[in-house]
């Protein structure tokens, strides 16, 4: 069944720029366009990759739990720590987000680049790549009655527990922004947050806490990326562009994490749709390979022309915000 | 009347006492006492800038009064923010709305709330309708602003108010925005709400409403509290001698006009805004050369539109002719572009309200400022700079502006000194016509009185002058003839040498709205 088999790695494609794109999401809905959640992927990766290098080489015997815990945790922490540095350029000190983002994809691919070149000397490798295959395992445990169910079963039921996080993730994050109290306070804060303010909601600590909150889940998704879509291996500049693909999902998903569950598989779809094609050369498979950013513009033709309010990003997108300047 | 009894009893929802509030040196309100019960009314009435919203955003906790004390049911209370206020029932609808435009009405007036125990829009859409129905509203909870009128936004942020319990509401010019119809459904949902025992604050300067609507009147002149009167006992005429105050002698020099000869003559000029409201009806007048031609009205009649018209940048239909010095010929300057007016030889000087956002780049220093009138002048591809700056030191000298050098970033520098750089810039070009809005906004008397040498100089020289000022008293002594506007249309226009000042406050409060719904009355009956 080849379109199973499509579809299945369509969804492993897809599940990075998922993570990416709900975490950019959250971040975007207070105001903050955090260009750099695809430095930050690559942070959540790495720092994963370092965490369970250090496990593995440390540890006399190594159990599953830990070695699933233990990159989660350290990746969780570094894409946190990308998510504060951020957060107080752009809020605190009001830097210019642009910037300030463009700065951090910098950083954190050559972070990323940096210390996975160090990790493969340590391995004693000759390439900048290392494989981490005892903890990728672990990590893609699947449901134990997936292989019975045929096609189903391949296409759904076939992935590890970081898959089905992000579609819950994605699926909790619609839910919070339109039906709680904190998701109407968020999107306040990030569509007109001077009335936010004076309706006694903390701008900044929203923000803070939004932009820290989508920083992790867009690490997750290079943690996801390394630990089961590349089988454990870290390889330099292995994850991509991907990251920039998270970024154009948010707009095709027009800022609603439900739409982006299926956006994502259709981005991974066409990401990866050249190998199913028989006979492309190599400039073909480059053309295929520009197929969701030409969507990502459609799109955004599409939604301009129509001028619908709700499809609109937030409206104090990209600007700091400043009490006294009222 | 037993009614009157029963209010003396009653203690004040409401009271402040001596309140004073100083911006710099400037004094907004001056030891200010006034009060207002449950059930009740109260207009407070001012000219613009008579510190009318400064004293209700003390109460709103926006502002920290310096002195005095306000007192809510007989208890004193210090109010530091909005939060405060609201706990002591006290709500306040500004001007400017604050309003996210993407979510519904029920979803803007729950913001912010975290008392209610359960998050669900649906039952807060119903409590509002409650609320609504209690008062007389038109409202549907689920639309969302974007696609509401001023009108519905406005009920919306009353709503909003009514929602947290409040007790006390302050309205800051609810009408300013409002049709007439709509002022009368809003008069209508105040009166009953004033008869469920709620106290009610209503800023204004327009006298109809304040008789029409309010059981007390606190007129504020300058700062000043200028005393608290029945609405029942009082009419126009007297609560206009309160709001000008008595007549203050500036002596500013004003020469005799030599030989005035028209200039600029508007006929019958209209413009509508975005919405269609109309911004201009048919103003007609005569600037002359060699006069000052002095413009008075409440903010927001129309002279922004106005100057802007003749500047260039406000489409209007009607016609704008100049006759030009040189050449004898006259021009429609209506619909040309701020260049074309430049090309046919007219030389209008625009000195705007906003000097930082129209007139003036803050980020850029004198000199370059200057440039933004010469950038044209120059060989080739390079810019000429060194004319800007001997112009710039020449105006730095001469108007002795504060400056560390041309160099100076123009945002740095203080009001005053920035509308000094802006004026000499606008008089360097050597008009024909001068037009200035607002000239002396936020200057001391020193500065002030510079510009009004400056443009009495303009004058002298055989220049026209438009002066659009707010304060009467200068009007009265720098102006030649004062032309008086109301909702867009010429209210009047009166010599500036035998004009009273009440004479100009009934005109600028005359209201063409009140005709025109007479005229509605007769047609119904």
């Amino acid at each position: 069944m080849i379109w199973a088999g499509f579809l299945q790695r369509a969804i492993m494609q897809g599940v990075p720029l998922l993570y990416g794109s709900t975490g950019e999401i959250i971040t975007e809905k207070s105001g903050n366009l955090n260009l750099g959640i695809p430095g930050i992927m690559y942070v959540g990766g790495i720092s994963g990759v370092i965490g369970a290098f250090l496990y593995e080489q440390h540890a006399a015997s190594v159990h599953p739990l830990p070695a699933v815990l233990i990159p989660l945790l350290c990746s969780i922490a570094g894409s946190l720590l990308m998510g504060l540095i951020y957060s107080f350029l752009t809020v605190s000190l009001r830097a210019n987000q642009n910037v300030t983002g463009l700065a951090l994809t910098t950083f954190g691919v050559g972070f990323g680049n940096f210390f996975g070149g160090s990790l493969a000397k340590l391995a004693g490798s000759d390439v900048a790549s290392i494989s981490l295959s005892t903890t990728s395992g672990y990590f893609r445990t699947q449901l134990p009655f997936a292989d019975k169910c045929g096609w189903f079963g391949q296409v759904f039921l076939s992935h590890s527990f970081l898959a089905y996080a992000a579609v819950i993730i994605a699926a909790l994050t619609a839910f919070i922004l339109s039906h709680t109290r904190i998701g109407l306070h968020l999107r306040a804060v990030g569509e007109n947050p001077a009335t936010a303010d004076a309706a006694g909601i903390s701008v900044g600590r929203y923000k803070y806490f939004a932009t820290c909150t989508g920083s992790v889940i867009a690490g997750l998704g290079g943690l996801y990326y390394v630990m089961d879509y590349a089988n454990g291996v870290w390889s330099n500049d292995g994850f991509g562009d991907r990251g920039w693909l998270a970024i154009a999902l948010v707009i095709f998903a027009v800022w609603r994490p439900n739409i982006s569950i299926f956006g994502s598989i259709l981005f991974g779809g066409l990401y990866i749709v050249h190998n199913y094609i028989p006979g492309l050369d190599v400039s073909g498979q480059e053309l295929f390979k520009m197929l969701p950013y030409a969507v990502t513009i459609l799109l955004l033709v599409v939604i301009s022309m129509r001028r619908k309010r709700e499809a609109q990003p937030p409206a104090h997108l990209g600007m700091p915000y400043f009490r006294e300047e009222r | 009347m037993s009614k009157a009894v029963k209010q003396s009893e009653k203690v004040p929802a409401i009271r402040l006492q001596n309140i004073t509030k100083r911006f710099g040196t400037v004094v907004a309100n001056d030891n200010v006492s006034l009060s207002v019960e449950h059930g009740q009314i109260l207009s407070i009435l001012g000219e613009n800038g008579s510190g009318k919203t400064t004293l209700m955003n003390m109460i709103a906790g926006i502002y920290f009064p310096d002195h005095g004390r306000i007192f809510v049911d007989g208890q004193e209370v210090v109010i530091r923010s909005p939060k405060d206020a609201f706990r002591y029932g006290i709500g306040m609808i500004h001007q400017h709305f604050k309003l996210v435009d993407v979510f519904s009405a029920t979803e803007n007036i729950v913001l912010g709330l975290d008392s209610e125990p359960k998050f669900s829009l649906k039952q807060s859409a119903r409590k509002i309708m409650e609320i609504a129905i209690q008062y007389g509203f038109d409202i549907d909870p689920d639309k969302k602003i974007y696609e509401m009128s001023v009108s519905e936004k406005q009920t919306v942020e009353i709503l909003k108010v009514l929602y947290r319990g409040a007790d006390i509401l302050i309205l800051d010019e609810p009408t300013a925005v409002l049709t007439p119809q709509e002022t009368e459904k809003l008069f209508a949902v105040l009166r009953r709400m004033r008869d469920s025992g709620k106290a009610i604050i209503i800023i204004t300067h327009k006298l109809h409403e304040v008789l029409s609507l309010s059981d007390q009147v606190a007129v504020l002149c300058k700062g000043r509290y200028a005393g608290t009167v029945n609405t029942a006992e009082t009419n126009e005429s007297r609560l206009t001698e309160m709001m000008v105050g008595k007549k203050v002698t500036l002596n500013i020099a004003r020469s005799e006009p030599k030989d005035p000869v028209d200039r600029l003559i508007v006929e019958g000029i209209s413009c509508k805004n975005r919405e269609g409201t109309e911004l201009l009806h048919d103003i007609s007048f005569t600037a002359r050369a060699g006069e000052i031609l002095g413009i008075a009205g409440i903010a927001g009649s129309g002279q922004r539109e106005l100057l802007e018209a003749i500047a260039g940048l406000q489409h209007v239909n009607g016609k704008i002719l100049y006759r030009n010095p040189k050449t004898g010929q006259t021009d429609d300057l209506r619909d040309k572009t701020p260049v074309q007016i430049r090309e046919l030889g007219v030389r209008l000087s625009f000195v705007p309200e906003d000097r930082l956002g129209m007139g003036l780049v803050g980020n850029m220093d004198i000199v370059d400022n200057i440039m933004l009138r010469s950038y044209k002048k120059g060989r080739g591809f390079f810019l000429e700079r060194k004319s800007p700056r001997s112009l710039a030191e020449k105006i730095i000298n001469d108007l002795e502006v504060v400056t560390p050098g041309a160099n100076t970033p123009v945002r740095r520098l203080s009001g005053g000194n920035v509308q000094k750089v802006l004026v000499g810039r606008e008089i360097a070009a050597s008009p024909t016509v001068l037009m200035a809005a607002y000239p002396v906004r936020g200057l001391d008397i020193n500065a002030s009185f510079t510009i009004y040498n400056l443009l009495n100089q303009q004058k002298e020289n055989g220049v026209a002058v438009i002066f659009v000022g707010e304060d009467l008293d200068v009007l009265l002594e720098l102006s030649d003839r004062i032309m008086v506007i109301s909702s867009g249309r010429i209210a009047g226009t009166v010599d500036a040498r035998t004009a009273t000042k009440e004479e100009i406050g009934l005109l600028m409060t005359k209201n063409a709205v009140q005709e025109g719904g007479a005229a509605d009355g007769a047609a119904n009956a």
